[in-house]
């Protein structure tokens, strides 16, 4: 997080992270065409090899609440496993993750390896992974051979962070996992900088707002 | 929670963000951009950064600012004008800014990814709807000469605020789109050297870690090397009672043994004699260890030494039947070198050929002239090769089980056994190989082996001959 207090602004990052061809860069696709045009900046994608994100997608999204310029940085990571480098690199400073699991039966080890790095490459960005805000997305629910949903419900049940599931592709699910892990997020910060006390920057005032922006539809 | 300075570099690809817009953007496409707006609409164009420099600027002195500025009040006003439209404080809004000559700046923020980065300053220029000189242009010197003021006002472009603010929006859609591919640009690279140090810092710490490894592993083989040596010389020592006292007692020095008797001290005697060659042979191996092996060197007879080794295996080979055969080229120099220990490798070779070679088999020892090669290859060996030396060539060929090619490289490794199982059927401690290396190569020599499973193995020792 980057607090500016002369220009009351908030910049937020949080990373997709996730194995190679989970849908990361989709799902950031998908946030892209739905939000508040408005809002939302232009999708970057860094350097780009047969479609395989090399570097870094990254899609900046802004808005104004509480009186502050709030500043939203979604990144992905590149999922394959020789990019590890630039995976650290792009965790750098994340105030929350959103780890892209494919639901694919076939795909479990694959999940639970970039799980193990995404906690290493944590831990050797100085954070602590059990404090890092995470939320899991399982997308790909559309395919054939995937875990039931009673059964990725029941697993879910054993673990702390928020589980969504999704078809990025088709933009479902999308913008809960967002919204998701950004009230996650959101309720982090605030423990660690009492943006409330300092800004009058509450979490249902935030949320109210990114509601507004990102589902202009569905707004309380 | 800004930035500190010396970290800003670090910051900037953490969050992506454009922390000065005179590092991303170039500043030769920016004026162009520029230029080609003022060909259309002769408009004057500046573009600021967030921190005030000045990155383009296309613009043309307007005939009555050329006027005004020639007279001292004029000048003054002039300056207050331009000071303003500069130091403008930031805003999200379009602001216009007047002159007093009646004409307009338009300040333009420019923001990117929520956040300003910079402002465009376009005009003066005069508003279509502008029908009087105004008085403030008037009164700005008394020296001023109201026609000519007129005059020249009436040549400053004019334009409508709703075709300004068009040009405004087009300006600031092609500077959007400049700003995000240098953007890109700019992060791409960062990216390609702050990914390479990332690396690099990983291997070495991977190489510091593999060396701290290396030299634990090396401290480790010392001790082992030490260990050795005491045990061997520790073993040694009661196994020379043993031997001596059983070949007393073998040879009736305390009384005559009955023939049962005489034969299990003769088995003592003899399982204790092999004992102590291995404990021999692994006390070399560790004295070799410690420091470079010691020669005596003496000019050696090389047929002599073949002779020797033949005599030395002919009693096991007649057990076994295997016919063992000699091939002496004439007239071959002698040696330097140590004959103790030339004749410990050329044993070790003949002692492990028959052990390896089945009964009825064959075992051909030879001796010729022959050359070592120098070894350098790959690129420019010819360049960088020495020159060959002349030399002594010992074969032990025998017609055994033969190795696979992978075995090879693994056979001059101390304590390496091709068959490593506990229930092998060739004993030794395997070192033989190992020593028999050394000892060669302290004779500045080779040691080679060529194999073929189920035909057999050629060992081949080649010491130099120093010219006399």
């Amino acid at each position: 997080m980057q607090l500016d207090f002369n220009a009351r602004e908030l910049t937020i990052k949080l990373v997709y992270y996730g194995p190679a061809l989970s849908g990361k860069t989709t799902n950031l696709q998908a946030v892209h065409t739905l939000v508040d045009s408005q809002a939302s900046g232009r999708l970057m994608t860094l350097e780009t090899r047969d479609d395989r994100t090399l570097f870094f997608d990254l899609l900046p999204l802004s808005f104004q609440a509480g009186g502050l310029t709030i500043r939203i940085k979604l990144f992905t990571v590149p999922g394959q496993v020789i990019h590890n480098a630039t995976r650290r690199l792009v965790l750098q400073g994340a105030d929350g993750v959103a780890f892209i699991a494919d639901s694919q039966i076939a795909e479990t080890a694959a999940n639970r390896e970039a799980f193990l790095n995404m906690q290493e490459n944590l831990r050797e960005n100085g954070l602590d992974p059990d404090q890092v805000p995470l939320v899991i997305q399982f997308n790909k629910r559309d395919m054939p051979n995937v875990r039931s949903d009673a059964e990725l419900d029941r697993m879910a049940e054993r673990g702390k962070e928020p589980v969504f599931k999704a078809v990025a592709l088709r933009g479902v699910g999308v913008l809960e996992t967002l919204l998701g892990l950004l009230e996650h997020t959101f309720a982090h910060l605030e423990r660690l900088h009492s943006l409330e006390a300092k800004f009058g920057l509450n979490q249902a005032v935030f949320m109210n707002e990114v509601r507004q922006r990102l589902e202009p539809g569905r707004a309380s | 929670m800004t930035a500190k300075n010396g970290q800003r570099g670090a910051i900037d690809i953490a969050l992506g963000d454009v922390a000065k817009l005179e590092e991303v953007v170039d500043r030769e496409a920016l004026t162009q951009v520029c230029r080609s707006f003022f060909e259309l609409f002769s408009l004057s164009v500046r573009i600021f950064s967030s921190s005030g420099v000045l990155l383009a600027d296309v613009h043309e002195e307007q005939s009555v600012c050329r006027y005004v500025n020639s007279l001292a009040g004029g000048r003054d006003a002039c300056r207050s004008v331009v000071a303003g439209v500069r130091n403008a404080p930031p805003s999200m809004e379009i602001v216009t800014h007047p002159c007093f000559t009646g004409a307009v700046y338009r300040i333009v923020p420019i923001t990117y990814q929520g956040r300003g980065v910079g402002r465009i300053v376009l005009g003066p220029y005069l508003p279509a709807d502008t029908r009087e000189v105004p008085a403030a242009l008037l009164a700005v010197d008394p020296e001023l000469d109201q026609n000519e003021a007129r005059d020249r006002l009436a040549q400053m472009p004019r334009v409508r605020t709703e075709t300004s603010d068009r040009i405004i929006e087009h300006l600031r859609g092609i500077l959007d789109l400049l700003l995000f591919s240098s953007h890109r640009a700019h992060l791409t690279s960062e990216m390609h050297v702050a990914s390479v140090r990332e690396s690099f810092r990983e291997l070495a710490e991977k190489n510091d870690r593999l060396t701290a490894a290396y030299d634990r592993l090396k401290e480790l083989d010392r001790l082992k090397s030490n260990f050795l040596a005491t045990v061997s010389h520790e073993l040694r020592t009661p196994l020379t009672s043993i031997i001596g006292y059983s070949e007393m007692l073998e040879s009736g020095m305390v009384g005559e043994l009955n023939e049962e008797q005489k034969e299990f001290v003769h088995t003592i005697f003899e399982k204790g004699d092999q004992l102590l060659a291995l404990i021999t042979t692994l006390l070399d191996l560790s004295k070799m260890d410690q420091s470079a092996i010691r020669l005596d060197r003496v000019p050696v007879d090389a047929t002599l030494l073949l002779g020797d080794v033949q005599a030395n295996i002919a009693p096991t080979a007649k057990k076994r039947d295997i016919q063992v055969e000699t091939q002496v080229e004439a007239d071959l120099p002698h040696l330097d070198g140590d004959l103790v220990r030339l004749r410990q490798v050329l044993f070790n070779l003949a002692d492990n050929a028959l052990k390896f070679t089945a009964n009825g088999g064959r075992v051909t020892l030879s001796v010729k002239r022959d050359w070592i090669e120098d070894e350098t290859s790959g690129m420019g060996a010819v360049l960088m090769g020495g020159e060959s030396t002349p030399a002594v060539r010992f074969d032990v060929q025998d017609s055994g089980i033969g190795m696979e090619e992978r075995e090879l490289a693994r056979i001059f490794d101390a304590f390496y056994q091709v068959d490593g199982s506990s229930t092998r059927e060739h004993g030794g401690a395997g070192l033989g190989l190992n020593i028999a290396k050394r000892i060669t190569e302290a004779h500045g020599g080779r040691i080679r082996v060529t194999s073929q499973v189920g035909v057999g193995t050629t060992f081949s020792v080649l010491l130099p001959i120093v010219a006399s």
